[in-house]
């Protein structure tokens, strides 16, 4: 085993040595677009260690489906009264579920005092959260993309009439619990608390995008036209843009003492 | 000094506060449709300004506080969160009572009511925040951006509830069953949010020497275990 | 050139100070071994140092710059308590996640460098769950310092590491000096850092107790500081 060097090479020459010496103590270029890199490396990497272990999805899932099950003993699965409520029970659903995975966002960095590496390093806050926050979306709109057939099996509903704008409503209400449960996530990613604070200080934060998407829902579901409904989308789309600059701005002070 | 400030503070809110009552009582007549439950708003509408204004101030202190870090600011930002907290609970029960007596239910899902119990909740997930945080400086960190997060969720959840109900209509707590009051009928409300705006006041400066008194605690226990 | 100054710093947690008025410089190329007891402030400055943390008062350049600025964490490499490396990936995909984040050219050759230098060529596929600790310091040690960082800063980094673990180690900053960076260390190791070391600074209950050059007579006896400053 070669001893660590921190030159180039250890059995270079010694006027190369000298060489290799002045030019690693220069500035190091910075290649374009290296922002969008970091964000992708970071979410890559959350992806990657999650598909892994599948820890994560496998309890998201099972939960699921455990509230669904649980949902067809409250009331009778086969009525038409779940159509009129079918949105919000999806969406009870999704939140629970996407609560795990969100919750275990920033405390995987934990071990190892790896959040510590990546605070030092070139990525600013606001990076580390969006790579995160990518990742978290794409999970959550994995676990979506399995329950809502699930869904529609136990309840006997149908969705692919109007499946474009249901997913527009997913994308963009899942949207809105990714940013804000990332944001929590960092902000209490070093109380003892963890697994309790995050769902009680998410929930009542999501209250508004939650309306929309269970509005929306029920009435894509039902087959009617949206009509007056669009409010919602403009809500959840202004829900979205205003916390995701309010996220990107101050992660920063949550996770730097 | 601030000794003083809450004991003035305290008696002119008795003052107006008593004085109020009696109008309310003894002078106004009974209204129209509601009977003499309507007196309520008295307290109701009040207890929700107050409570507003609290919020509000509350997330100008954190916003304060990041920008100097200066720990006062945080023991403000928290003593008038915990004091508008206190409010909102006053807002939900007498909301809750009123509606019992309009409608014949404790609940109502009123909109204005509904948007309350949104807030209650947000003001509770910052004070346990602050409960779940030891070091100062990091609980004023978080809970300030809490604040600053949930006010504009606040703000959001207004709107959307109201849209809600348009769609939804449902049982309103209101007298302006013609759309205005009458005239003489407002001035005791806003004499009663001032009365409640100087008991606040009072509230918050006891709550925020409290702050103090528990910050130098904290302080004086870590001399004693470095020693 | 004075790579790292630090102004008067204050750090409080709530109203208790942890770090009262620390000012001192730290030279281009020196090597510093930040001495201290338990609870001295020792790693509450380190954590400053590495833009973990904001000073409550005063400030800390390095090279000039805030400890914030996105050129100083290019220039800086920090080895904490924790190793910063993750079980459930790889060697080599930890440190291509880091090549990346630091926007390290020509990264596949610079990783495999560094895997054939700390000895782990053989399980560059491995997971790290599975690595030995010493197999683990060293992929940490690779991470670290992977991007050429002007300034290194190690906490405890002999803290639990066996001879061959502290032998290696020592190379590596043997070298590192020999290229001129600067280190600052904080350690209990007092003999190993102190072999190292070009300067030293003791930190006593928050409070800056000494700062000079490192001399023979602390070589010889390396618990004198302590006894002198406490």
């Amino acid at each position: 085993m070669t001893p660590l060097s921190f030159t180039e090479s250890t059995d270079k020459p010694a006027a190369d040595k000298a060489t290799a010496v002045t030019s690693a103590a220069g500035e190091p270029p910075k290649p374009r677009f290296a922002a969008i890199r970091m964000i992708l490396a970071i979410a890559g990497k959350d992806l990657r260690t999650e598909i892994r272990t599948k820890e994560t999805i496998n309890a998201a899932l099972a939960f699921a489906v455990v509230i669904l099950l649980l949902f067809s003993y409250a009331f009778d699965p086969t009525s038409d009264q779940v159509r009129e409520i079918a949105g919000g029970l999806l969406w009870l659903v999704f939140l629970f579920a996407g609560a795990l995975v969100l919750n275990r966002s920033f405390s995987r960095e934990l071990t190892n005092d790896c959040l510590d590496a990546l605070i030092a390093s070139p990525a600013s806050g606001a990076q580390l959260w969006a790579g995160k926050a990518l990742a978290n979306y794409v999970l959550l709109l994995a676990i979506e993309a399995v329950c809502l057939p699930v869904f529609g099996i136990f309840y006997n509903l149908t969705w692919l009439g109007q499946l474009p704008l249901l997913v527009l409503v997913i994308a963009l209400a899942t949207w809105a619990m990714t940013i804000i449960g990332t944001t929590f996530s960092a902000m209490t990613v070093n109380l003892r608390l963890r697994e309790l604070m995050l769902p009680t200080l998410l929930y009542p934060m999501l209250i508004p995008p939650v309306m929309g998407a269970v509005k929306l829902t029920t009435t894509i579901m039902a087959g009617d036209p949206i009509g007056d409904d669009t409010i919602w989308f403009r809500l959840l789309i202004g829900y979205d843009i205003i916390f995701t600059l309010l996220s990107a701005a101050l992660v920063e002070i949550l996770l730097v003492g | 000094m601030r000794q003083k400030a809450i004991y003035i503070l305290s008696a002119i809110a008795a003052v107006l506060l008593t004085w109020n009552l009696y109008k309310v009582f003894m002078v106004e007549p009974d209204e129209l449709n509601q009977g003499a439950m309507y007196r309520i708003i008295y307290i109701h509408v009040p207890f929700a300004m107050t409570c507003g204004t609290g919020f509000f101030v509350s997330v100008v202190a954190s916003i304060a506080y990041l920008w100097k870090r200066d720990l006062r600011y945080d023991a403000i930002a928290a003593s008038v969160t915990e004091v508008s907290w206190v409010f909102a609970t006053g807002v939900l029960v007498t909301g809750s009572i009123w509606g019992r007596i309009a409608w014949g239910i404790w609940w109502a899902w009123d909109p204005r009511l509904t948007s309350m119990l949104v807030c209650w909740l947000l003001l509770v997930s910052y004070l346990m925040l602050r409960q779940a945080v030891d070091e100062p400086g990091q609980r004023a960190r978080l809970s300030a951006v809490l604040a600053i997060f949930t006010f504009t969720d606040w703000v959001i959840v207004w709107k959307s509830i109201e849209w809600w109900r348009t769609q939804h209509p449902g049982p309103v707590l209101s007298i302006r069953s013609g759309g205005g009051m009458a005239p003489g009928m407002e001035a005791p409300i806003y004499w009663n949010a001032l009365a409640m705006a100087c008991l606040a006041a009072a509230l918050v400066l006891l709550r925020w020497r409290q702050e103090g008194v528990k910050r130098e605690i904290d302080a004086l226990r870590r001399y004693a275990h470095a020693l | 050139m004075t790579a790292l100054q630090v102004q008067d710093v204050w750090k409080y947690f709530g109203d208790f100070p942890a770090l009262r008025g620390v000012s001192f410089d730290v030279e281009e190329g020196s090597c510093l071994a930040l001495l201290g007891r338990n609870g001295a402030g020792k790693t509450t400055l380190l954590k400053i140092l590495a833009g973990l943390s904001r000073p409550g008062k005063g400030a800390v350049k390095v090279m000039g710059e805030d400890t914030r600025a996105e050129v100083t964490r290019r220039r800086i490499g920090v080895l904490g308590h924790g190793i910063g490396i993750y079980d459930e990936l790889s060697a080599e995909e930890n440190l291509r996640l880091f090549a990346r984040i630091y926007s390290i050219p020509d990264s596949e050759r610079v990783v495999s460098q560094w895997l054939e230098r700390t000895g782990l060529q053989n399980v560059r596929e491995g997971l790290v769950r599975e690595f030995s600790r010493g197999m683990r310091q060293r992929l940490a040690v690779a991470r670290a310092f992977m991007h050429q960082p002007t300034l290194m800063l190690l906490d405890e980094p002999f803290t639990a590491l066996d001879d061959r673990g502290i032998a290696v180690l020592q190379d590596f900053l043997n070298d590192a000096r020999r290229a001129g960076r600067t280190i600052i260390m904080s350690t209990h190791q007092l003999r190993e850092a102190l072999e190292l070391a070009t300067d030293v600074a003791l930190i006593n209950r928050g409070k800056l107790a000494y700062r000079g050059a490192r001399t023979q007579e602390m070589l010889d006896d390396p618990t004198l500081l302590y006894r002198i400053y406490g």
